[in-house]
């Protein structure tokens, strides 16, 4: 459930994402799950990939500026209340601080993937332990 | 006229009267020790002066000098003889600063009394001065000006453009002194609060610390339903009042008994004739606080010996037409790319790759902006951290520029993209191009 997080800085001007996912489709690189944040002339990419290492290589190589990180990928049932119930509220409970997340669904398995960057990975691993996501664990650390 | 005898000498007498004072300033220069060394190097003494065509002999100070000496060091006067000091930005994060006797402050009130006067200003006047108050030299100049003349002065000061357009109208300002950008901005302001300058008592307004074009002009008089004069000064020979605009606004006259002036090759130090561009260059005659000898302004222009449709028999130079540095003049703020650089290394977090562009929006407020690249180990998953980072920046470059830039975060490899000797500055005003 701890998985590496790639992050990348973009200027906010058209063809820059399509150039850095370019990048990665010509490494062969897969994407689990991505997210933009935008401060109105950058933004940041979020990425979870198949291969955080080759991704950071293929990024560099190609002159971006990026990162990685840990987060924590979960899956949970996809119906109303089970993020608040069993995720959000343990969380809180425990005072583990979210900085940001971003989900989303797959409809035919009924599950909801939502990645979250917290402040204590380990301890809200262990609170999460029971949504542990199958597509995180190639790239487990 | 305000000074018939110093404005309408005749050549004979003004030349005569140059080469006194020259040779008086020699003997003063010789108290400081920079430049006692220079004449001894250069095997020149104040007797060996007998022509003003001698003047090319004689060294040249320029604005590292000032740096060099920073704060006192050129000081030909002792200090408690020193009634004022003033400052603008040097090359790098040290101020170029200058100084005041009584007598200069005299001096200086008596070169704006005549550039006001040239303008129509009299003692009925009422004259808003809009430029910054402190050490910038640009407020308090024009205001002992205004005083001189007799005129009333409201002190305005720079900022606060609503406050300004009320003071306008509720003091029924005649006279506007401020940087010509900024007269364009009070002109977009009224118009928004739906004041009608047309309907106030402005008539004359003075403009200057920023290069400015004949196409502002025109769009200034119109908007502003005044007569714009250009006015010509920096800190270093005395602040405003070097040279201005007589109605003809045909160059501007320089106060030539107190300001020596010549234009050099800037790149041999040769003097050049009447019509032909380079560098300006002043020689303080009469100031004693900090007398210059053969100031290289950096401002390119060239001078004009005929005598004037006005009767004024002064020499006039034209409007500036670029400068031999790299300086930046942004809202009047003097700006040199070294600064910003210097600024940026303090800033952890940013590379030193950086790009200066200054615009001027809507041909009115010149913008600064500093593109610079994200230092990649600084680089986080966190917006937020480059949100402060930005602020952090800006906040450095304003303590040191004194004018707020706004920082933008680059990718990598988007600056200096050029081979050979990155170009750090792209101005796209046009504030040089002049008609005619």
């Amino acid at each position: 459930m701890k998985v590496t997080q790639v992050s990348a800085f973009l200027e906010n001007r058209p063809g820059r994402l399509l150039f850095l996912l370019n990048v990665l489709a010509d490494a062969g690189v897969n994407i689990v799950a991505h997210n933009i944040v935008d401060a109105s002339d950058f933004g940041i990419v979020h990425l979870i990939v198949k291969d955080a290492e080759q991704a950071l290589k293929v990024l560099r190589e190609a002159g971006l500026t990026c990162s990685s990180s840990e987060v924590l990928l979960i899956t949970i049932p996809d119906r109303p209340g089970v993020l608040v119930r069993e995720v959000l509220t343990p969380l809180a409970e425990a005072g583990i601080n979210i900085e940001y997340s971003y989900a989303y669904a797959a409809p035919q398995t009924h599950d909801a993937r939502i990645v979250l960057k917290v402040n204590d990975l380990p301890r809200a691993c262990d609170i999460l332990a029971q949504f542990e996501c199958p597509e995180a664990k190639p790239s487990q650390g | 006229m305000w000074n018939s005898q110093a404005e309408a000498i005749s050549r004979d007498a003004l030349a005569e009267l140059q080469l006194h004072q020259l040779q008086r300033l020699l003997r003063r220069l010789t108290r400081v020790p920079f430049y006692k060394n220079a004449l001894a190097e250069a095997g020149i003494r104040a007797r060996d002066i007998t022509s003003l065509d001698d003047l090319t002999h004689l060294p040249f100070t320029r604005k590292t000098d000032l740096r060099d000496h920073y704060p006192f060091g050129l000081l030909a006067t002792p200090l408690e003889d020193t009634v004022r000091v003033h400052g603008s930005s040097g090359t790098t994060g040290r101020l170029t600063v200058v100084a005041y006797t009584k007598r200069d402050l005299r001096t200086w009130s008596e070169v704006m009394a005549r550039t006001l006067a040239a303008g129509g200003v009299t003692r009925r006047d009422v004259v808003h001065v809009a430029y910054g108050y402190g050490l910038f030299t640009g407020g308090l100049g024009v205001h002992y000006g205004v005083e001189r003349i007799g005129a009333t002065v409201v002190p305005a000061s720079g900022g606060n453009t609503l406050r300004q357009i009320a003071l306008i109208r509720d003091f029924g300002a005649t006279v506007l002194c401020s940087t010509p950008s900024f007269a364009l901005y009070l002109a977009e302001a009224s118009a928004e609060v739906g004041v009608d300058l047309y309907a106030l008592a402005l008539k004359t307004g003075f403009f200057g610390a920023e290069p400015w074009t004949e196409a502002m002009r025109s769009e200034i008089e119109r908007k502003l339903g005044i007569r714009a004069y250009d006015i010509y000064g920096l800190s270093e020979v005395i602040g405003p009042g070097v040279s201005y605009e007589c109605d003809q606004h045909a160059g501007l006259h320089i106060n030539e008994d107190v300001f020596l002036p010549e234009v050099i090759n800037p790149a041999t130090g040769e003097p050049l004739p009447d019509g032909v561009k380079g560098e300006l260059v002043f020689t303080t005659l009469t100031k004693q606080a900090l007398p210059l000898l053969r100031y290289r302004t950096g401002d390119i222009t060239a001078l004009n010996h005929e005598t004037c449709k006005c009767g004024r028999t002064t020499v006039r130079m034209n409007k500036v037409s670029g400068r031999t540095d790299d300086m930046l003049i942004i809202r009047g703020v003097n700006v040199f790319p070294s600064q910003i650089e210097e600024a940026l290394l303090h800033v952890p977090g940013v590379s030193p790759n950086y790009m200066i562009i200054v615009d001027r929006a809507k041909n009115i407020l010149d913008t600064l902006e500093v593109w610079v690249e994200v230092d990649a180990e600084a680089f986080s998953d966190k917006l937020g951290r480059l949100a402060d980072l930005q602020r952090a920046a800006e906040r450095h470059l304003y303590e040191i520029i004194g004018i707020n830039a706004y920082i933008k975060l680059v990718e990598p490899n988007t600056i200096a993209r050029s081979e050979g000797k990155a170009k750090r500055v792209v101005d796209r005003r046009d504030v040089y191009q002049i008609k005619g």
